[in-house]
Formats: structure tokens, C-alpha cells, sequence
């Protein structure tokens, strides 16, 4: 293929008479769904590399405890809000890989707060591939492996450390498992409650349609974060971590499914008056089947690219829950939980570095955004 | 006439959704066991004071705890004589609160108007920030007016409304001399309206508004571009352009009005979001609406002021609906009265 100065392209290969080119076998016409809706998302740049970071981002949620240098709860009494620290290469022109320079920590008893100096005449490495305090790979394999950690005597705070001298660095990527996750499971009982209650209501119509309809503007219209809230007081207070978080999940898509049952009802009131549904009502198939079969399948595929950008709307309200001290708790971490700390001017103005998972939280909800619309738009590989 | 019979059915609707929406409520902050004076009463137990047993048990009963869940239920909204005769919320009585210790009207008293205020405020922003900035970036599609506007957009939409709230309020003080915190400045809370007051609430306004309005207003933007694109791209406009009409006109008389719509009938979207938003920032930037109110109220259990509060903010969205519903009627003849025909 060449492209000619006037902007024609050119096949370069010599014309064969084999070729018949209206055969209905060819491949770059007759590619499966799939196919197609890649070929289009892959031009969707912003989608694309959207869906890679979350991609990698979800992957690396097993190891996390292997990439952070600390565990999540690792105290370092020495060095509250230490500053970040940052790795150098070279010391006095010389290159000597990987290193930092020890910080020692003064109380600044005008200010009532702490400094840290830098001690730049010594250069410390880092440690790769060391042996430190254990944790789990995927929650069940014990290990004490960790990619790389602080030196002696000295410490390795990337993005600094917090009120009690934990890794924010650390704590971020620990933060990750349930923050991440929290949105997925939100994202499945949201999907489930939907897609029942919008397939029965559209396909049985009638006295159904009309309950679920009312119960899906009800919902709609109340504001979601004061039931959020609401509900989430009811958890009793001695539930441990794992219980308080699938609760708070499943809380979160308890109150999102209407938007997704309201567009499954509609798409069904159209599709259920298509011939192939008749045929398979008559051919004896069971309401069940004539869903799950035959109606479901045919815009699967928008419901999940629905779901992508109603994932988004969950972490932001997990954050919300967090911070405002109703959603997980300590000593369990997530990127709520952590801001928690950044609650006031204070925090920002003097460790600016505590508000750093904000920024996670940034780049994944535009992530979930991106790809979304990504997916909305190459979902139909016809349409040019 | 016709417009009259659907707002009188519109208002029913509301009020039989709110309905459903008390019962749904009082469920829910029925939800947590026990409630504040029984754990109270457990509480004075456990340390031995008899004498403060008594009282909370009185209080129990003067506020009917200790009857069967429904039997509260109808008590508290006013549909079944209760201790003191029939005198729940449609009576107007809101309920005491224990944590204050005074009735739950007090307790909020003022808030009310104010998160009606904030509200208000947001939605206008929203309003006058969508509106033109929606026109420019469809009428400059894919040119960096456009690619800006949605950067911005989705900036707004992905940062979480509390951290926007504390970053804005610190640099706008740093660098505008905006005021932290609270909605008045301190001498003013309490005191009897004056221009003083209206201006000093006029300025602490700027942020919160900002910060609630910010995310609906991304999400109308594109909405407004994307209809306003769809429109444009019609043959009509085309006609239009080429018999010369300029191009002002041309986005404002036919496409607008066409693209219009959803930005009426989007209300009823945009206000559970904005209400939710300004609890949120309420209790970051401590403001006084009842937002906090809300807060303290769900994590000490006093029931009848979290009842009392999910119930306002409930009654505000409904509201704005409604209205929104009856706008659309005016401004669109398209529309028809009454149900929705399946």
C-alpha cells in the first residue's frame, strides 16, 4: 500500500486473477465482533492507553507488597511527615547507582513542627531485592521479598511519610487493593440488581414495569451520598476490615443500579416485539432463557461500557465514605482512609504531601472515563 | 387549564413519592440496632447511675421508643396519635433531638435556608458556566477552545469535590484574600439581616459554589456540546449558513433552542448530585447548612435529626424536579400532558 501525493492509496501488489474480490469470505470484511470494535478502539488513542494503565494498574494490585519498600502499618517513630525523598544516580560526579542521602529529623519547637536535613555528604544505595518485613502475594503466599528497601540508617520515603511516620509511597500502592477493588464489586451488584430488575420490568411490562419504574425514580431522585452516609452508619462498629469493605461496596451499588436497569428496560420494550424473540417464545423457551439468550447478549456490550464509567462515580464515593470517617476504617488503607489525614489546611499547607493520593484517585477516574468512552465509541465498528 | 391540571398532578406525584420516600428513610436509620437512649440507658448502667436510667427510660416512652417499629414509624410522620396526641412532622413537629438536647427544628433552624442558599447558588453557576461554554466548544469543535474546555472538564468531574474544596479555599486565600471557612463571617451568625451580612455571605459563597458546581457543570458542558453538534449538522443549519445568516444567529436561534431541552429536563439528574456535593463540602469546609448537622446526627444515632435531615434534602430534590418537570412543559409545546403514554 503507497500513498500518492494527492492522498489516493496505491496497492503495490500486481493484480491476480485468483483474487476474487467478491467473495464473501474475506477476512477484513467478515471479522468476528470483537474484531472490529478493537480495530476501532486501537485508533481511540486516549482510550487505549487509558485501558493499558488501568490494565496494568489492576495487575499490579497482587504485588503490591513486593513494589512497596514498606508494609501499609511499618511505623517509623524517627520520621513523622518526613518530606519526600528523592533517589540520585550521582554523588559529586560520580555515578554510584540508586542511592539517597540520610535525613535526620529536629523539632522546631518555634514552629512546633519538624524539620528534616539533609546529609549530602554520604550517599547511601539502596538495597534491591532485600529481605524486610513479610506480607502476602495475592493475600495467601507469605514472602519478605521486597523490590527494593531503605539502606541502614537511613530510609526511603518517595512521596514522604505520614503523621505516624508510615511510607505514603507504600501505603498508596497497599491503598490500591481496596480502592481498586471497591469499584469493581460496587460495579457487579450494581450490574446484577440492573439487569434483573430492567430485564423483568421491560420484557413482562404491564403491573411489574410500572413498580420497578416507580422504585427506579424514586431512587434517581434522592441524593445518593446522605443514604451513602446513612447506611453506612448502620455498620455496626466491630465488624472486622474485610466485612466493613465488601459492606461498603455492595452499599455503593445498592443505590446505582437504577441508571442501568432504566437503560436495559428501555432497550428490552424495543426488542422484545423482534421476530426471533416470537419465534423463540413459540419454539417453547422459558422467559429466563429468552433473556438470558436471546435479548442479553445483543447489548452486553454497551451495558459494560456503561459500567466503566459508572465505576468512577464508586471510588470517588468510597474516597468521600473514607474521609469523612463512615467508610473503611484503620488500620485498614485505602486512598480514602489516607486523606482522611489530609482533613485539614493545616496538612496542606505545611505537608503538602499527605494529599498525594489524590492524585491516584485523579488519574484512575479519568482513566475509567477515557476508557469508557473509548469502549461507547467503538462499540458500534459500523457506524464510521 | 391543561398546564394547571398537570402541575396539580405533577404535585401529587411528589408528595406520594416523598411518601414512599419517608418510609424508606426511617428503615434506614432504623437500621443500626439498639438507638440512642437504650444505648444511653446500657451505657448509665454499665457505670451505675440509677438516677439517669429513669429519665431515659421516660424519654423513651414520651417518645414512643418503645413501641413496635411501624407504630413509630406512623407517630413520627404524623399518621397515628403518639404520647403527646397527633403530632408528628405533617403537624410540623420535627422531633427532639438527644444529642443537643433541644426539638430538631432548632437544632437546624437556619441551616435550612442556607443549604437552600448554597444550592441555589450551585445550580446557577452551573447554569451560567455550561451554557456558554457548551455553545463554544461545539461551535469550535476539535479546535483547543474545545480540547480545553473538555481537559477542564474532565478535570472537574475527576477530582473528588472535598480535596477541590480544601486546595481552592487555601490558595484562594493565599492569593485572593478569600475568607476560610464557615458561610458568614463569625459576628454576623445569629444577627438579624443587614446588607453587611448579605455581602459577607455573598463572599464565603464563592468557593462552596464553585467547588458543588464544578462536576455538574463538566457533565452539562458536554451534554449541551453534544446536542448542540448533533444539531448543528443538520441539513437546516446548512440552509441556514448558506443563505447567509451570520454566525451568531445561527447557533441562537434554531439549535440552541433545539439543544436546549435536556438542559431543563437534566435537572432532575444534576440536583441529587449537587445536594449530595454540598453535604459533602459542607462538612469539610464547615459550613453552616445541615450538612454536619447530618453527619453528627448518623454517627451518634439521634434518629429523629438524621430522619429529619435525609428527609429535607429528599424534599429539596423532589422539589426541584418537579420544577424542572413543569419547566419543560412551558418551554417545550412538544411535550405532552399528563402520564407518559407507554
Amino acid at each position: 500500500m503507497r500513498k500518492l501525493p494527492d492522498g489516493r492509496y496505491v496497492d503495490e501488489t500486481p493484480w491476480s486473477d485468483d483474487q476474487d474480490l467478491s467473495a464473501l469470505e474475506r477476512s477484513d470484511m467478515d471479522a468476528p465482533n470483537w474484531v472490529l470494535v478493537w480495530r476501532k478502539f486501537k485508533r481511540h488513542k486516549l482510550g487505549l492507553i487509558s485501558g493499558i494503565f488501568l490494565l496494568l494498574s489492576y495487575l499490579m494490585l497482587p504485588f503490591a507488597g513486593f513494589i512497596a519498600p514498606y508494609t501499609p502499618n511499618e511505623r517509623s517513630a524517627e520520621y513523622l511527615y518526613s518530606p519526600p525523598q528523592s533517589i540520585n544516580l550521582w554523588h559529586e560526579g560520580s555515578f554510584i547507582g540508586p542511592f539517597v542521602y540520610p535525613t535526620e529529623a529536629t523539632a522546631d519547637l518555634v514552629n512546633y513542627r519538624w524539620t528534616y536535613e539533609t546529609d549530602t555528604s554520604q550517599p547511601m544505595p539502596l538495597k534491591f531485592f532485600c529481605e524486610s518485613d513479610s506480607y502476602n502475594i495475592f493475600g495467601v503466599i507469605p514472602s519478605n521479598t521486597h523490590l527494593f528497601c531503605a539502606p541502614e540508617g537511613a530510609t526511603v520515603f518517595l512521596w514522604g511519610s505520614d503523621r505516624l511516620g508510615r511510607d505514603v509511597f507504600s501505603r498508596i500502592l497497599y491503598g490500591a487493593q481496596l480502592s481498586l477493588t471497591v469499584g469493581l464489586i460496587g460495579i457487579t451488584v450494581s450490574f446484577a440488581l440492573g439487569i434483573f430488575f430492567g430485564s423483568i420490568a421491560g420484557y413482562f411490562g404491564g403491573k411489574t414495569d410500572w413498580l420497578i419504574n416507580r422504585v427506579i425514580e424514586i431512587l434517581r431522585s434522592l441524593p445518593e451520598l446522605p443514604l451513602w452516609l446513612a447506611l453506612s452508619a448502620a455498620v455496626p462498629s466491630n465488624w472486622g476490615p474485610v466485612a466493613v469493605f465488601f459492606i461498603i461496596s455492595i452499599i455503593l451499588g445498592i443505590l446505582d443500579w437504577p441508571g442501568l436497569a432504566r437503560a436495559v428496560r428501555s432497550k428490552f420494550l424495543s426488542l422484545r416485539e423482534e421476530e426471533y424473540v416470537r419465534a423463540a417464545e413459540m419454539m417453547g423457551a422459558k422467559p429466563g432463557r429468552v433473556i438470558r439468550r436471546h435479548l442479553l447478549p445483543n447489548f452486553m456490550s454497551h451495558l459494560i461500557a456503561s459500567a466503566t464509567l459508572s465505576i468512577p462515580a464508586m471510588i470517588l464515593g468510597e474516597t468521600a465514605l473514607s474521609f469523612l470517617g463512615l467508610g473503611l476504617r484503620a488500620p485498614a488503607v485505602s486512598w480514602g482512609v489516607m486523606l482522611n489525614d489530609a482533613q485539614n489546611l493545616a496538612s496542606i499547607e505545611i505537608y503538602p504531601w499527605t494529599a498525594i493520593p489524590m492524585l491516584p484517585i485523579i488519574f484512575v477516574v479519568l482513566a475509567f472515563n477515557f476508557l469508557g468512552d473509548g469502549l461507547r465509541a467503538s462499540l458500534d465498528p459500523y457506524k464510521s | 387549564m391543561m398546564f394547571i391540571r398537570y402541575a396539580i398532578y405533577r404535585f401529587i406525584t411528589m408528595l406520594l413519592t416523598l411518601w414512599v420516600v419517608s418510609i424508606l428513610i426511617f428503615v434506614i436509620i432504623n437500621l443500626p440496632p439498639g438507638d440512642y437512649l437504650s444505648n444511653q440507658i446500657a451505657e448509665l448502667r454499665a457505670t451505675g447511675q440509677a438516677e439517669g436510667v429513669a429519665k431515659a427510660e421516660f424519654l423513651r416512652t414520651e417518645y414512643a421508643l418503645d413501641r413496635p417499629i411501624w407504630e413509630q414509624y406512623l407517630i413520627w410522620v404524623g399518621m397515628a396519635p403518639g404520647p403527646q396526641g397527633w403530632y408528628g412532622m405533617i403537624q410540623g413537629n420535627f422531633g427532639w433531638s438527644f444529642e443537643f438536647d433541644r426539638p430538631v427544628s432548632e437544632v437546624v433552624g437556619d441551616a435550612l435556608w442556607l443549604t437552600v442558599l448554597v444550592n441555589l447558588a450551585a445550580v446557577l453557576f452551573v447554569y451560567m458556566v455550561a451554557l456558554p461554554l457548551g455553545v463554544i466548544a461545539a461551535a469550535k469543535s476539535e479546535t483547543w477552545v474545545d480540547y480545553t474546555a473538555a481537559f477542564v472538564g474532565y478535570l472537574g468531574l475527576a477530582t473528588p469535590n472535598f480535596l477541590l474544596a480544601l486546595m481552592l479555599f487555601y490558595y484562594g486565600n493565599k492569593y485572593f484574600d478569600l475568607p476560610i471557612g464557615g458561610l458568614m463571617a463569625p459576628e454576623f451568625e445569629g444577627a438579624p439581616m443587614s446588607w453587611e451580612k448579605v455581602k459577607s455571605i455573598l463572599v464565603h459563597l464563592i468557593v462552596p459554589t464553585f467547588v458543588i458546581g464544578t462536576s455538574g457543570a463538566a457533565a452539562m458542558m458536554q451534554r449541551l456540546r453534544a446536542n448542540m453538534l448533533d444539531e448543528l449538522s443538520k441539513p437546516y443549519v446548512e440552509t441556514a449558513r448558506a443563505k447567509g445568516l451570520g454566525p451568531s444567529k445561527l447557533l441562537a436561534k434554531y439549535p440552541l433552542r433545539m439543544a436546549f431541552n435536556p438542559f431543563v429536563a437534566d435537572i432532575g439528574n444534576l440536583l441529587p448530585a449537587m445536594v449530595s456535593g454540598s453535604v459533602l463540602v459542607s462538612v469539610v469546609l464547615g459550613l453552616q447548612t445541615i450538612g454536619p448537622s447530618l453527619l453528627t446526627a448518623l454517627k451518634s444515632q439521634d434518629q429523629f435529626l438524621a430522619g429529619f435531615v435525609l428527609m429535607f434534602v429528599a424534599l429539596l430534590t423532589l422539589i426541584g424536579t418537579m420544577i424542572s418537570d413543569l419547566l419543560l412543559v412551558l418551554l417545550d409545546p412538544r411535550i405532552r400532558y399528563g402520564a407518559r403514554g407507554g
